[in-house]
């Protein structure tokens, strides 16, 4: 099929900028391990209570400033058995499952966000380097409650 | 060939009904919306009961499906009868079940909606679970849809088969090739409705596979846009050059482009999936890259509708470089509304693209910015077409004429569009950033710093509702005044001609077997394992809940 000479100069730089980000994304999600939360681990929805590590959520120290936060989002909060406070540089590593509907799991200011399904548990880590009051939210709509469902995280210097 | 200059009397109507519904949608649909924004930014407490979620799905299914699918369906109808002539009877009675079939449906979605029964977005996702009725209304509503495509498909192959052409008309193979990807896409979700949603609502089986039932939605849901945005597409492609006085400035392209976008718009679903569980990161990041490929078609698009303008410019007599962008007829309505939508829709397009980019989806998913960016693509590009085409087409049905006040009328409610939307969709899109989640009431989550501060943003998405709301009053005017009280004549339906000189059109194009075959491959291919792991790998299903 004919195409004029300008749509195909056109063409070429589109697709080869095309080809480019998708370079850049692949060798950075791949490569230098950003890929998305796409975690595989799963659970009966129903026993939630009676699984580990849910059966107990909560705060737990596993490493140099590196922890594990286990929680528990159901309609319309997130639970957790110890007080969310970390100090400053920590590394945490979020674990959570639903107990109920889908959820959404966001810290603004960070790039923490990932889907909670139930049945699934998903997982994200990120380093706190300064600070500050932060707010962990559900961004996906679970209930009439859903822009009650946050609850604050604060990290201490 | 002077009877096919007129859509014929009995299509008009076929047409009309389609529109008149999608029209009263929009209005509906805008009330639910101002209201939204309102109730968000804290200025307003909803009265008698009424919950922001239940306004929020009425919002989503009004103008997401209601209106566009309404508009979209009466729009071919009447582009067929003016480039194919006549709808045969057969095809014709099969319009109008559809039409019936699609309206039954949105009632009964409508009325649960209004129950309270069915608070559950458009998304439904599951295990948030409506009474059976509203899932019953989505399917017949499909079904309606799926038997309006039956009837275009049909006059279309009835018309190849007495006209003996291996061609047919760019409108007419653009519509069917929209309706054929809405045929592929909505197996997905119907499947999902009719085995997993129904059954369980009903009580039947207690528990639903939620991933499985998100990837089946997900799968209808990326096409769903491509639904949207190809018959304005048809628009910018076939009747705008006819508009400005030009020509189209390649068939064949514009075929190919289409045929990308059967191609490339449905293995694509996972985009919407990233930030899941129980999908490996390697299917996510196929997908991915398939869903870049859809850009490749709108790449090809964009050049050659600025080809069109800048031919139609120089023969007018424009100079210099960007002459021919001033002598494009920019007070004319029919124009200058899906001009508006065009330009928009570069901004748009390249936010998708973001939102799409495996990881960097993480930094926006699910919150103020995804709303922002539907609102450009959708509510803007395609919305804006969309108005510009009702302001012939309606006429045209009508025997009536668009008078040089509409047209003035015509442009301010562009103009009041264009900037409604600029303070909503860039409220969102700035404050989405910032982390606000979407579909989300009013709330300072405890008077939490980070919340206080995104009420700025609020309030000025409230304004920028305000004034869309305006708009959609005065769209409805216009509307209504086209319909039922414009001087009576004659509107031309503009249909372009393709540029002398264009390469003439390969029949491969129309080979449907061949494009319908490679579609399902790359289908196959991008589903099949991660799709197989969800069903062997499945968690313990879920049951209902009613959390509203």
């Amino acid at each position: 099929m004919h195409m004029h000479k300008l749509e195909r100069l056109w063409l070429i730089i589109g697709s080869g900028a095309l080809v480019v980000f998708l370079l850049v994304i692949g060798v950075n999600a791949f490569a230098m391990g950003h890929t998305p939360p796409s975690d595989r681990d799963i659970l009966d929805p129903t026993q939630v209570d009676l699984t580990a590590p849910f059966d107990d959520p909560g705060l737990k120290k596993i490493g140099d400033n590196e922890y594990e936060l286990v929680l528990v989002a159901q309609a319309f909060t997130f639970q957790s058995n110890d007080e969310l406070k970390i100090p400053e540089g920590a590394t945490v590593h979020f674990k959570v499952t639903s107990k109920d509907v889908v959820h959404g799991f966001q810290i603004p200011k960070t790039n923490v966000n990932m889907m909670i399904t139930p049945g699934h548990v998903n997982t994200i880590t990120h380093t706190f380097d300064e600070a500050g009051q932060f707010l962990i939210l559900c961004n996906e709509y679970c209930g009439v409650g859903h822009q009650a469902m946050g609850v604050p995280l604060e990290v201490i210097k | 060939m002077m009877n096919q200059m007129i859509v014929d009397r009995n299509d008009a109507k076929l047409s009309m009904a389609h529109l008149y519904i999608a029209f009263a949608a929009v209005l509906l649909g805008g009330i639910a919306g101002l209201l939204q924004t309102l109730v968000r930014s804290g200025t307003i407490v909803l009265p008698a009961g009424i919950g922001y979620y239940q306004l929020l799905t009425a919002h989503g299914i009004l103008l997401a499906l209601v209106f566009t699918t309404y508009f979209i369906i009466g729009f071919f109808y009447a582009g067929m009868s003016r480039t194919m002539g006549k709808f045969y009877d057969q095809p014709y009675r099969l319009g109008w079940l559809g039409y019936i079939v699609m309206t039954i449906g949105t009632v009964l979605t409508t009325i649960m909606i209004l129950l309270n029964e069915g608070t559950v977005l458009y998304t439904f996702y599951a295990p948030l679970k409506a009474s059976p009725w509203f899932y019953i209304g989505l399917t017949l509503f499909i079904v309606g849809t799926w038997l309006a495509g039956g009837a275009m498909c049909h006059q279309y192959y009835i018309w190849k088969k007495v006209s003996h052409k291996k061609i047919s008309p760019l409108f007419s193979f653009m519509a069917v090739m929209t309706m054929v990807l809405w045929f592929v896409a909505t197996i997905g979700v119907a499947v999902s409705v009719i085995f997993q949603f129904i059954p369980w609502s009903f009580g039947w089986v207690d528990e639903i596979n939620i991933l499985l039932s998100r990837t089946l939605f997900w799968y209808f849901g990326h096409p769903l846009v491509y639904f949207w945005l190809l018959p304005a597409y048809v628009c910018w492609y076939v009747i705008i050059p006819e508009i400005i006085g030009g020509k189209i400035f390649s068939d064949s392209l514009a075929r190919l482009s289409f045929v990308l976008f059967l191609l490339f718009s449905i293995p694509v679903g996972f985009h919407h999936q990233l930030l899941e569980s129980g999908i490996s990161p390697f299917w996510k990041y196929l997908q991915v890259v398939l869903t870049f490929m859809v850009i490749v078609p709108s790449l090809m698009t964009a050049f050659s509708l600025f080809a069109s303008f800048e031919m139609a410019g120089r023969k007018k007599g424009a100079k210099g470089l960007f002459g021919w962008f001033r002598a494009l007829p920019w007070k004319d309505a029919r124009f200058f509304a899906p001009m508006v939508g065009m330009l928009i829709f570069i901004p748009a397009g390249a936010g998708g693209i973001i939102n799409a980019s495996n990881q960097m989806n993480q930094i926006v998913h699910n919150t103020l910015w995804v709303t922002g960016h539907f609102h450009l693509t959708v509510a803007s590009s395609v919305a804006l077409t969309f108005f510009g085409i009702a302001y012939w087409l309606i006429p045209h049905l009508t025997g009536r004429v668009l008078t040089g006040k509409m047209h003035q009328m015509a442009n301010l409610q562009t103009i009041l569009w264009a900037v409604g939307m600029f303070f909503m969709s860039g409220a969102m899109h700035t404050v989405g950033l910032l982390g606000a989640p979407r579909r989300t009431a009013y709330t300072t989550y405890q008077n939490n710093p980070d919340a206080l501060g995104w009420m700025p943003y609020e309030v000025a998405m409230a304004v920028g509702g305000s004034i869309l709301f305006i708009a959609i009053l005065l769209l409805i005017y216009i509307i209504t005044d086209l319909a039922f009280f414009a001087p009576k004549g004659k509107e031309d339906f503009p249909i372009g001609e393709v540029a002398e000189g264009a390469e003439k059109t390969p029949s491969i194009l129309e080979n449907w077997r061949l494009w319908l075959g490679i579609a399902t491959v790359l289908i196959l291919v991008a589903y099949t394992v991660p799709v197989v792991h969800m069903i062997e790998h499945a968690p313990p299903g879920s049951p209902g809940y009613k959390f509203w």
